[in-house]
């Protein structure tokens, strides 16, 4: 048995979990003053939350997002490193706590979302860097009785060229601890950079090829219980009362814990709890939900796109300049996406431990702050006594922005007396999740004399993300993340109308990779393919005239054509599509080349052109391209959850499938550097790469047949 | 009681027959590198070896890995230097890397056997083996990578097939 020293001090050396040296200058009222570990010793010198440096060199940086595989973990040193002038690769890193100074300067809150780890931190981490190097300086110019402006450093040291003294950044951290911290600092600017720009090895490739790493489900603290829950099978549902009499006769089974919308069973590992669960019998309050079916949820949809729908974008005369209703010139489509879950590779689990000290949480979560306010709920403590230990992530795609497995394991190890691990089930992850909304779309368009759109309409509806989230963020009935991608499309055309009508079926919603992108790309770029074959028109050289004013849609949009040798004659029977999105403020176009092999689709290969303003780590930037390819083709190819009775259909890899390596597409991904510099935003990697994949494959099979394919997952 | 030989080392295992090999490996014997995906033998996140074959550990009775020799990612190399995992670090493939052992235990497997595989050979033996971060093609190239060392590959199996008969441990 590992014991929980054992557990933690293993975490740390890989990197993911315990804060040792934590010590900040801006310190938050969430800071759980009896669980925040000591400062390492009055000789760091640690001028902020990120950077210490200890007398023998050590040099510590703390990593204030999660590492779900997007590699936050490499890319935020690296902005640290640059200024600090670092030895690459000489310093430790560590996950931060649960703690407000670390929130994400874009989203106010301490959150892996919305691709905004690097725009978010970007300044942020630099300037971190660059006040700790400043402060190295300092202290060396004083030692030596030299300006600071006769100083440089070089990779880990500071140098004085006039004289030929060195100094290690160790040698310096005592006398730098007591410097003053500088009010401002300089940034080095882009052409000066050593690191940002470099394609640069993952720091956690290592013990991720050893079985090293830490992820939640990994976390074995002493005297740990594990616990499976058997839930409501329906949403909203709770339990009645239940018999645990058989649960409780399996060898081995510790306890049962009868919660609201489930009850758990407790063993000492994960398959006798299964055993015990398999025995329970429960009687259930199935709940308002319990006759819901996918296609009573088409229904509600297609009934209310119009008579619910809500402005969201309108510019000339909007769906007024469309000829009347009967009108054979309107072009009409109605496209439609299910609803998705996330399958994470490591399905969901939290585990937690309860004392009369406070409440200690080791979790594989996207949003501490989240998880530490639900600990301390599920344990009627205040949050300043709940220390969240963030672990790897086994992917994360926006589920676990979430905090229902935190809840779970935190009331379990409350009412059981012992430290928790709940683990869910694959069947349960599918099952119980926050899915990807479904959505019903009408679009109607009329060409002008020239084929191209004079007027475009889309009337949207489907369950809104924000309203259980941030209900504030949902105005005049316009949820954002619901419209995202098509209220702000960017053709030139004249009369436009985008609406919105928001159903609530019922069925749980949140965040999926790329959110409202991931189903408005496919919609709006293959109808605009559609008007383009109405017309006759290339459909490339269609979007290059929408676009003739958007230089940055236009560039990702021609390179991709570039590498795809579009135009060109391909192999026999295999076909182009192509498509482009702006989403988390970075540019994206693929060309997907897809042929009909067995009367399936099979893409053998997609050319992705990203503008994402500066790539900090371009081979980082490619795989996230790769990594969001994937995610988004597994969706158009097969992704689909569906209901009946209330109840979800799918529960595992076999009936909701993912990708698999014999499928897997080559894929060329092409980063254009456009700089921030020259006034360019700061675009994501994490969620750019999604949107233009569905789209440019269906796009490509529309080639192919003539036929459109109007609903996900493609069916031929 | 149970006896297993887990990277090779003797055992004694107090826990039902039943129980698949995975929950024994990270519940009962702090394995914790063999992961948890389906427990349905769907996705490959828990493949070992049983006597140098890759088999899903969570639809694996324990008592049927009796007398065999069990290998987990742990067992693989102790210092991380099996030319597979060398080349998974120089192709830099994992993502969030939770499946990132089973991939490795596989494609040792698949090497071992198939010294030099083709494209078709390396998609079929890894086709059971999901990722949803979609680090399939650096996979493709790290296995590329490690068939043209195959020579040391060969030595490292020899050293992994060498059986330390002298700790036996008692664990429940």
């Amino acid at each position: 048995m590992i014991s929980r020293r054992e557990f933690l001090t293993v975490s740390l050396a890989t990197g993911g979990g315990l804060l040792l040296g934590f010590s900040t200058a801006s310190q938050a009222e969430t800071a759980p003053a009896s669980v925040v570990p000591a400062v390492a010793s009055g000789k760091d010198f640690a001028p902020n939350a990120w950077v210490r440096i200890a007398p023998d060199g050590q040099i510590t940086l703390v990593v204030s997002a999660s590492e779900m595989g997007q590699g936050a973990m490499t890319a935020l040193p690296m902005l640290i490193a640059e200024e600090l002038d670092a030895e690459w690769g000489r310093f430790n890193t560590e996950f931060a706590p649960a703690n407000q100074a670390y929130a994400n300067p874009l989203l106010g809150g301490q959150i892996t979302g919305g691709s905004a780890t690097v725009r978010g931190f970007y300044t942020k981490m630099r300037e971190v860097g660059a006040t700790a190097r400043e402060m190295l300086l300092q202290a060396a110019a004083k030692q030596w009785s030299v300006s600071a402006n006769a100083l440089i450093t070089e990779p880990g040291r500071v140098v004085h060229p006039g004289s030929g003294r060195i100094a290690l950044y160790g040698e310096l951290a005592e006398a730098a601890a007591s410097v003053p911290v500088p009010g401002s600092v300089m940034l080095k600017s882009e052409k000066d950079f050593r690191i940002i720009g470099k394609p640069t090895p993952r720091l956690d490739t290592p013990i991720k090829v050893n079985g090293q790493a830490g992820f939640g489900i990994d976390a074995r603290p002493e005297d740990l219980r594990i616990a499976t829950i058997e839930r409501c099978p329906v949403f909203g549902g709770k339990v009645k009362s239940f018999d645990a009499t058989a649960a409780k006769a399996v060898k081995g089974v510790l306890a049962v814990i009868g919660l609201d919308h489930g009850v758990a069973v407790l063993a000492r590992d994960y398959w006798t709890a299964e055993q015990g669960r398999q025995q329970l019998k429960i009687d259930w309050d199935l709940g308002p939900l319990a006759d819901l079916s996918s296609e009573g949820i088409t229904r509600m949809l297609r009934a209310g796109v119009e008579t619910k729908a809500r402005p969201a974008a309108k510019h000339g005369q909007g769906a007024g300049a469309l000829p009347s209703a009967g009108s054979k010139k309107i072009f009409r489509a109605v496209y439609q996406v299910p609803y998705l879950a996330h399958t994470c590779m490591e399905p969901m689990n939290c585990t937690a431990a309860v004392t009369a000290d406070g409440v200690t949480v080791w979790a594989p979560t996207q949003a501490q702050g989240n998880a530490q306010r639900a600990a301390a709920k599920a344990a009627g403590v205040d949050a300043s006594k709940v220390m969240v230990h963030t672990t790897f992530l086994g992917g994360g795609f926006g589920r676990r922005s979430e905090s229902d497995f935190v809840t779970e394991a935190v009331q379990l190890a409350k009412q059981h007396g012992h430290p928790v691990k709940v683990i869910w089930s694959r069947p349960d992850d599918v099952q119980h999740d926050y899915y990807r909304p479904i959505a019903y779309n009408e679009l109607s368009a009329e060409l002008d004399a020239h084929g191209m759109p004079k007027t475009w309409v889309h009337r949207i509806a489907g369950p809104s993300i924000w309203s259980r989230i941030a209900p504030a963020r949902v105005k005049n009935g316009i949820d954002p993340s619901a419209v995202e991608g098509a209220a702000d499309l960017p053709y030139a055309i004249p009369n436009l109308e985008v609406t919105y009508a928001l159903i609530d079926p019922g069925v749980p919603v949140g965040f999926w990779r790329s959110v409202g992108h991931s189903q408005n790309a496919y919609v709006v770029e293959c109808f605009l393919d559609e008007l383009a074959a109405q017309s006759g028109q290339d459909p490339f050289e269609y979007r290059k005239k929408l676009l003739k004013d958007q230089p940055r849609y236009l560039a990702v949009l021609e390179k991709a054509a570039e590498m795809a040798n579009w135009g060109k004659p391909l192999p026999k029977r295999h076909h182009h599509g192509i498509a482009v999105a702006k989403a988390f403020g970075s540019y994206c176009a693929q060309v997907a080349e897809v042929s009909i092999e067995s009367g399936k689709p099979r893409v053998h290969k997609v050319h992705c052109a990203i503008d994402c303003g500066v790539a900090v780590n371009p081979s980082g930037v490619e795989a996230q391209m790769q990594s969001a390819i994937v995610y988004g083709l597994t969706a158009a190819l097969s992704g689909k959850i569906t209901l009946k009775n209330g109840r979800v259909q799918q529960q595992n890899f076999n009936d909701y499938p993912a990708l698999r390596i014999d499928e897997m597409p080559e894929i060329a991904v092409a980063i254009i550097g456009s700089g921030v510099e020259s006034g360019h935003t700061l675009g994501g990697v994490g969620e750019p790469g999604l949107p233009p994949i569905a789209p440019a494959v269906v796009n490509a099979l529309r080639a192919a047949t003539g036929k459109p394919q109007r609903e996900l997952p493609i069916r031929l | 009681m149970i006896e297993l030989t887990v990277n090779n080392r003797k055992l004694q295992l107090d826990v039902a027959e039943q129980m698949p090999l995975l929950w024994a490996l990270r519940d009962h014997l702090g394995l914790t590198g063999t992961k948890f995906g389906c427990g349905a033998g769907l996705c490959g996140a828990c493949t070992v070896h049983l006597d140098g074959k890759a088999i899903r550990s969570c639809v694996t009775p324990i008592s049927s890995a009796q007398g065999k020799r069990i290998t987990t990612i742990e067992g693989l190399s102790a210092v991380s230097d099996h030319p597979v995992q060398l080349a998974w670090i120089a192709e830099d493939v994992p993502q969030c890397g939770y499946c990132q052992s089973g991939q490795i235990m596989q494609a040792v497997a698949l090497l071992a056997e198939t010294p030099q595989p083709s494209e078709q050979q390396i998609e079929q033996a890894m086709a059971g083996n999901l990722c949803r971060c979609g680090t399939y093609n650096r996979i493709k190239s790290a296995i590329r990578r490690a068939a043209k060392s195959n020579e040391s590959m060969a030595v490292a199996a020899v050293n992994t097939a060498l059986v330390d008969n002298e700790a036996t441990e008692v664990r429940s």
